[in-house]
Order: structure tokens, then sequence, then C-alpha cells
């Protein structure tokens, strides 16, 4: 490599380009390839058929029997659930974790190291085992409405198999990663800023809001995304906290490459799914960048 | 207290921590300050300057004592409520607002109209002369362009007393002096109170009407500066400002005093016994053995431009500085013994 500097930049980049090639570029392209087959085959993919948007249409269009197409809102309804439950688990992670991320940053620092510990201890078991005990917490006989019912006697509670079980699990799984990215930010945070808004004649909450949040919100974009993607996605808390009642647009792609062997239609719903997170990402930047102008 | 006071503090003292761990950083610290005066409280770090600047300012809230601005009683009021701002020592510009809108926060907060916002930012960036930085942020701004945005902030809602916490500190040398200047002709232009904390003795005595000299949460000293200066009444007012000679010497009746050597001087006081005299520099004199109250051997000469400085050893081994500023007159040579006068009206007699 004894080349022009441009040659050698080149040689150095190699294997990150190749990995990210062979693990991103390479699978991504496989994808959308099939979502434009045909279903078929033991595989499920039929590799020979011709390529169209045939699994695109049948998202919102469905054919009658007489052949005329009819409109089939099934499909929107689960991606407009998705979304609108990854935004309320967004919301809720925010509203939990800016106390906790605050309160954590005026911690000492041995206190914090304690609590970045005590937050990230979770992420040692699998998801799935921590959903099997969030289903013990609030089954019909479980503690959550067992307590409940020691308090004022309603009778047994029943919050499990519903879109609030699904949100409070989601909640619960996604919360570190609102709170590790706004503690980042609180941590550097200086506070004789706040002193400087009081002088300057803003009360508490004024100052929060024009000097806190804004310098805060770096973190509070980063956090609602690395919230908000992953759910759109999420299939297991769903699966196992709505019962299967309420499904999320995880759980149908999984469905379309599990039990289905519709491998084509769910690398379709998996391409929107990417779409939509793309879209998540890019609004955030654009607004992020006009802010910063 | 008096109306005319722009700040009146009376009997305040406050404590950190609780019970045993508690520290006492003001004791029982009253001060008038007048309208428009620029006024200095100056000392060493940890001497409470800064606790007492953050209680007018209402960062911090008095144990006892009360606080006035104006005549209005501020001790309980949040820092929000009261008309006082403050230039920190790190400028604490938001750095995600641009200079005009640093400049113009307080004004929104005060709701008044953008026109008249626009107007008052522009007049308080005019006097600070950064007018052509008003759409930059605080990061693509130089130290001492940030220290006038900073000053430029805290003037633009028009507070009743300007309160600076070492605002200077932070900049080099040549910009520091020309920052002084600059915020001696602000505060006739501005024409408000000025409250300056400083740890810079020459800093406090370029600047101020008057001078409060702190140490260990206590006023020791307060006046214009050369009252500080030239008639210190504490040994640490007389050696934290200026360089000063402090000189062990007896207290006998009679208004007498005598000096290592056995000489003697006649001097009003009311001491007995040991005593310490201070003499500045500048004020002794060169005069011939027999003539002199001390003498003393030449241990080391500097040219400083203006004047020579000799370090002088005193019988007693102490040392004494001597400065001369005639240097076209006779000057002592290295390891020689000359005599020294000590001119009666520039002696001070020290309490401890």
């Amino acid at each position: 490599m004894t080349g022009s500097p441009a040659l050698r930049r080149l040689g150095l980049l190699t294997p990150a380009l190749v990995t990210i090639a062979v693990l991103v570029g390479v699978p991504l392209t496989l994808l959308f390839w099939i979502s434009l087959l045909q279903k078929g085959g033991s595989s499920g993919v039929d590799w020979a058929s011709v390529p169209s948007l045939a699994n695109y249409i049948r998202l919102v269009w469905e054919e009658d029997f007489d052949g005329t197409m009819i409109l089939n809102t099934s499909y929107l309804v689960i991606l407009l659930r998705s979304i609108l439950q990854a935004a309320v688990t967004t919301g809720l992670s925010l509203l939990f974790g800016l106390p906790v991320a605050l309160w954590m940053a005026g911690l000492s620092r041995g206190q914090r190291d304690l609590m970045l510990l005590l937050i990230t201890i979770p992420f040692w078991t699998n998801l799935l085992v921590r959903n099997y005990a969030w289903l013990i917490i609030l089954r019909e006989d479980g503690w959550f409405s067992q307590m409940v019912d020691f308090i004022s006697p309603v009778g047994p509670i029943q919050l499990l198999y519903n879109d609030l079980a699904v949100v409070i699990g989601l909640t619960y799984s996604f919360l570190p990663f609102m709170i590790l990215p706004l503690y980042a930010v609180f941590e550097k945070f200086d506070w004789r800023l706040l002193e400087a808004a009081h002088d300057l004649g803003a009360p508490r909450s004024r100052a929060i809001r024009r000097v806190l949040i804004p310098i805060a919100m770096p973190g509070i974009a980063a956090g609602s995304l690395l919230v908000f993607i992953p759910c759109l996605g999420a299939f297991v808390t769903p699966a196992l906290l709505g019962g299967g009642k309420t499904l999320m647009l995880g759980n149908i792609i999984q469905m379309q490459f599990g039990a289905s062997r519709n491998w084509p239609f769910g690398a379709t719903l998996a391409v929107v799914l990417l779409s939509l997170m793309l879209i998540a990402m890019v609004t955030m930047a654009i607004w992020r960048n006009r802010r910063v102008r | 207290m008096t109306d005319s006071s722009a700040v009146s503090i009376t009997a305040v003292s406050k404590s950190f921590g609780r019970g045993s761990a508690a520290v006492r950083v003001l004791e029982d610290v009253s001060v008038e300050i007048g309208q428009r005066e620029f006024f200095t409280l100056l000392g060493p770090s940890g001497c409470g300057k800064t606790t007492l600047l953050r209680l007018i300012a209402g960062f911090e809230t008095a144990d006892q004592g009360r606080i006035a601005i104006e005549g209005q009683d501020v001790t309980q009021a949040p820092p929000f409520r009261r008309p006082v701002n403050t230039v920190f020592q790190n400028y604490a510009l938001f750095p995600h607002l641009t200079v005009e809108q640093n400049v113009g926060f307080a004004l929104v907060e005060q709701q008044m109209p953008a026109a008249q916002i626009r107007a008052r930012v522009g007049e308080s960036l005019e006097m600070v002369r950064m007018q052509s930085y008003a759409r930059r942020r605080p990061a693509e701004l130089s130290g001492g362009q940030q220290q006038r945005v900073a000053l430029a902030r805290a003037l633009a809602p028009r507070p009743k007393v300007l309160l600076l916490d070492e605002p200077l500190s932070a900049l080099d040398l040549k910009l520091r002096k020309e920052m002084q200047i600059e915020l001696k002709l602000l505060q006739a232009e501005a024409g408000i109170t000025f409250l300056f904390v400083t740890h810079d003795q020459e800093e406090a005595l370029t600047l101020s009407d008057r001078v409060a000299v702190m140490q260990g949460g206590r006023i020791l000293q307060m006046g214009a500066p050369r009252e500080i200066y030239e008639t210190p009444t504490h040994r640490f007012v007389a050696d934290f400002i200026g360089d000063i000679n402090l000189i062990e010497a007896e207290a006998l009746p009679g208004n007498t005093i005598r000096l290592i050597g056995g000489a003697q001087i006649t001097h009003p006081h009311q001491a007995h016994g040991r005593v310490t005299l201070a003499i500045r520099p500048e004020r002794a004199r060169i005069v011939a053995l027999d003539a002199s109250h001390l003498q003393a051997r030449v241990v080391h000469t500097a040219y400083l431009g203006t004047a020579l400085v000799h370090k002088l050893a005193l019988a007693d081994g102490s040392t004494f500085l001597l400065r001369q500023s005639d240097l076209d007159g006779a000057q002592p040579s290295l390891g020689s013994q000359i005599g020294l006068s000590l001119p009666a009206d520039s002696l001070r007699v020290l309490v401890q």
C-alpha cells in the first residue's frame, strides 16, 4: 500500500466497507428483492416469479371475487396502531425518564455509578423472561391486582391482554434507552445556567422551559428515537402481554416469515417498517438541523 | 438604613452545612452601598465575598439579618423577583441562544413587546460594542466578547444594581486592563450601582469608589481606595493590599515607639507593648547611618523601569522593601549597610 493517499485511505477503509456491505447492504437488498417476488416453494419464496409491486398493493387493496379492487384497511389499522403505541410508549418513557435522569445527574459520583448499574441490570436478563415477569405482576390474581384490592376492594383487575399491558411492557423494556441519553446531557449540563435564568427574571418553570429543555433537546431526540424505533418493530411484548389480540407490525411480520410461510409479504411489511423508521430519523435530523440554525 | 442606599445589608450571617459540620461564611456583615457607587468586595478566596454577592442576588438565603435594595426588603425574595442582575464569573451565557437572544432573555420574561425588545437589545449591544455579533452564538465568541455579551445581558433589563462576580478573572492581563476601563465607562453611562467582587487588589483600587476588604466572613475595613491603601487599620488589610513592610516594635508611654536597634520615633498611639509598624516601600528614605531610625543591608536590587526596588535585611533578619523612584540619586551598592528614615506621617501602628 504505497500508492497515493486516496488509495491508501481506500485500503484502510476496506474492512469497514466490506463489513457494512456484507452485513447491511446484502441483507437489505435481498429483503427488498424478496418483497417484489411471490410466495411459494418450501422456503416461502418463489424465486422464479416475476418481480412486481403486487405485495405493496396488497397492503391497501384487496381483490374481490369478481376481480374489482376494494380497500382493505386492516394492515393500515395495524400500522397506525403500531405507530400510536410506539408514540405513547415514547411519551411515557420521556415522562418517567426525564425526572429520573435529572435526579441522577444531581447525585454524587458513587451514587450515580450505582444508579447506572441498577438501570442496566435488567439487560442481564432476557427480554422474554422480563416480559413473563410482567405477566405474573399484571394477571388477574397477580400481586398488582391484589395490592389494589387490598387498598380498596374493587375485585380483581384484569390488566393483561390489552393495549395498556403492551404499553406498560414496552415502556418498562425501553425506559433505559430514554434515561441513558438524557442522563448523558444532564450530566454535562451547567447548572449555573439555571441560576443565570433565575437572575434574569425567569421563575423555575420558565427557566426549565427556556434553558434546560432546549439544551437537553439532543438527548431528548436521541432517547425518543432509541425508544420509538424498536417499539415500532417490537413483537415479543405485544405477543405475550397483548395476548395476541392486538397485533402490531412486528407480530405480523413474524407471522409471515413463520406460520404463514409468506416471506415476500413479510419482506414487504419489513420494508414498510424500515421506511417508517427512516422517515422518523430523517424528520428528527432535519428538525434538529433547523433548530441549530 | 436610609432610602438613599442602593443596597443595604444589615447584620447578615450565613453558614453552610449543618450541625457540627456547619461552616460560618459570613459573620454579622453590615454594608450600605450608595446610589451609583462602584463598590468592591475585596478579599482572598473563601473570605465570603462571593457568598455575600449571592445573598444579594438571591441564590442563597441569609440565616440572619436583612437585605434591602433601594429600600425594599428582599431578604426572602427569589432571584427572579429582585431588581438586580449578575455578571457571572464564567459568564453563564446560554449556549443554545444567539447573542441577541441572550441579551433579550430578561426582556422576554418581562413580556416586553417584540419591537421594544429589539430596540433595547440593540441599545445594550451598542453599549458594549457588540452590535455586529448579534446573530452569533456564544461558542463563536472570544472570552472578551463573551464578557461583553454577559454585561449587555445583565444591563438590558436595567437593574437597580449590577452584581459582578470576578468577571475579569478569566481574561488575560491586557484584555483585563482594557475591560477595567470599559467597566468604569459603562457604569458612568448606565448610571447604576455596581457591586464588584474580586480578589485582585489592584483591580479593586483602580475601579472602585469604595472598597470593603473581607477576611474570614467579616468586613475588616471599608473606605475609599486611597484610605484603604494609605491608612490600613488591620495587619491583614495592610498586607493584602500592595507591598508593605511590617516591622515589630515596642510601644512606649508618651507616644514613643522603640524600633529594633533602639532608635525611637515619636508617633501618636494608644497601644502598649509589642506592636506592628507598617510602612509602604515608597515611603521610607535612605539617610546617613547616624541619622537613621533603622539600619539595613542591601540584599538585592531590582530595576523596574520607573523605580528601583531594594530588598533589605534588617538587624533582626527580617526583610524590608524599599522603593526608590529617584533614579538619578545615589544608589546603594549591593551588600552595603544603609540607614533608613521612617517619616512619622507615613507610619501606621496596626492592631494584630
